[in-house]
């Protein structure tokens, strides 16, 4: 999968889990908690989604990985590739 | 034969909208059923029938608001005979445009405090200083209720989002919780919990389990609560027309904090009964039906104790407001590493602000610390739970 590939899943998959949430208004150093207010149930929703989609198993180690739209998508490719 | 009616969703609910059918007549239906779905304040609410048998009439058409107790349908009772000559009873006539404002006589404007109004309607009036008497009421008898205020109120309202009005949820947060205060003698504990081994057993387990098999820690708090409310008294149940009454079940009502505000805590039947696998499954559906507005009317009304968790990233600790006609509330503050005395020794513990807010119509200090210390206790061997 390409970076912007993966940058479509994590955003569908985000404004899938937030549906109050536009895709457009995610920056990619927004903060999945601080900025963007999702809770820890939110996270975890987030990740199965990922999980299910993606095949990519993201352990709770490796949350700190994910926590910006930039670090996913650098993270999700890692794993990926 | 039975009158389904519309039902009372809340303290602080006047009337809802029928915006869906999920049956039709000649349809069977079980308790428990949902046969409906109302917007209300707090969004779209799917209401369940409690009554076994089939639906011989529908009265209330779609699109019209009704008050509570309005009736919506007719259901014939399991094994009832049909009603072959059913009785002409006129369907009412939904507000679908409320009536022609009825205005007041002045002499009953002169007298303050003298209108028809429902008690949520008094509250914002109150709230937002708004003389009653200047107010047109389209309510029953013409009765001010909740609407009728609002319109009355200067400024426009924000379009609703995603299905939710934001301002009227927090109209019925207003009411709710102004009732809460006027009527409920709140007293409050606070205890530190120790939770590093809590913590530990879920990384463990959780380390070994794919996303979907995960739980969290607030999973372990719901549970932790539900026994220690099934074990000491005073705490689960509903203060209802100047009674307590104790609940054999812990509906362990859940607070969610929507995005924008907005705070809805729907109950997660039976808690205590439930493994804790199926407590994280429960609380993952009702977060996701919170989000999206899609609660059950038994969710909004049946919860007999709160929990509410401030999460991973927020602070210290909370004094919560208890939602009536529950008579307790726990606080989970967000848990951080603190220096703390074990065996001697100072140790980086994880530790949270755990604080209770109880009813002293129906309890007193040292139950409330009973159950603290109960919820305590459980959460130190957390493979139990």
């Amino acid at each position: 999968m390409t970076q912007d590939e993966l940058r479509t899943a994590f955003l569908e998959e985000l404004t899938s889990v937030a549906p109050d949430i536009a895709a457009e208004d995610v920056g990619g150093n927004d903060h999945l908690q601080d900025d963007l207010e999702l809770d820890s149930m939110d996270v975890l929703n987030l990740v199965t989604a990922l999980h299910e989609r993606l095949g990519v198993d993201i352990p709770e180690a490796d949350y700190t990985r994910i926590e910006t739209l930039d670090k996913a998508v650098a993270y999700l490719a890692e794993r990926l590739g | 034969m039975g009158v389904f009616k519309m039902p009372s969703l809340g303290a602080d609910m006047d009337d809802g909208k029928l915006i869906e059918w999920l049956v039709a007549p000649g349809d069977t239906v079980t308790r428990g059923d949902v046969v409906a779905v109302v917007e209300t304040q707090k969004g779209a609410i799917e209401i369940e029938i409690f009554e076994d048998g089939v639906v011989e009439r529908i009265d209330a058409a779609l699109g019209g608001t009704f008050p509570v107790g309005a009736p919506l349908a007719v259901i014939r009772g399991a094994g009832a005979p049909q009603d072959v000559a059913a009785s002409p009873q006129p369907a009412p006539a939904p507000k679908v445009k409320p009536a022609p404002p009825i205005p007041a006589p002045p002499s009953v404007a002169a007298k303050s405090g003298d209108f028809r109004a429902s008690p949520a309607a008094r509250a914002r009036a109150a709230e937002l200083g708004i003389d009653l008497s200047n107010v047109s009421g389209t309510g029953p008898e013409a009765a001010i209720v909740l609407a009728d205020v609002d319109r009355a109120a200067p400024g426009s309202r924000k379009p609703a989002k995603q299905g939710l009005d934001l301002d009227a949820m927090r109209t019925a947060i207003a009411a709710a919780m102004t009732r809460s205060k006027h009527e409920i003698p709140h007293y409050y504990l606070e205890h530190e919990i120790d939770l590093q081994t809590a913590d530990d057993w879920l990384r463990a387990r959780n380390a070994d389990r794919p996303p979907e098999g995960r739980i969290l820690m607030g999973t372990l708090f719901v549970k932790a609560m539900a026994l220690a409310a099934a074990k000491v008294t005073g705490m689960n149940g509903q203060y209802v027309d100047g009674v307590f009454q104790s609940s054999q079940t812990v509906n362990a009502g859940v607070a969610v904090a929507l995005r924008g505000g907005g705070l809805i805590a729907p109950a997660l039947m039976d808690a205590a009964a439930l493994p804790l696998d199926q407590v994280m499954a429960a609380m993952r559906d009702l977060v996701k039906r919170a989000r999206t507005g899609r609660l059950k009317g038994s969710e909004m009304t049946d919860g007999t104790i709160t929990l509410s968790s401030l999460g991973e990233t927020g602070v210290d600790g909370m004094t919560a407001v208890i939602y009536p006609p529950q008579v307790a509330i726990v606080a989970f503050g967000t848990p951080r590493p603190v220096p703390r005395v074990v065996d001697g020794a100072v140790l980086a513990r994880l530790c949270a602000h755990v604080t209770l807010a109880a009813d002293h119509r129906v309890s007193d200090g040292r139950r409330g610390a009973k159950f603290l210390k109960e919820i305590d206790t459980l959460l130190q061997s957390p493979e139990d739970l």
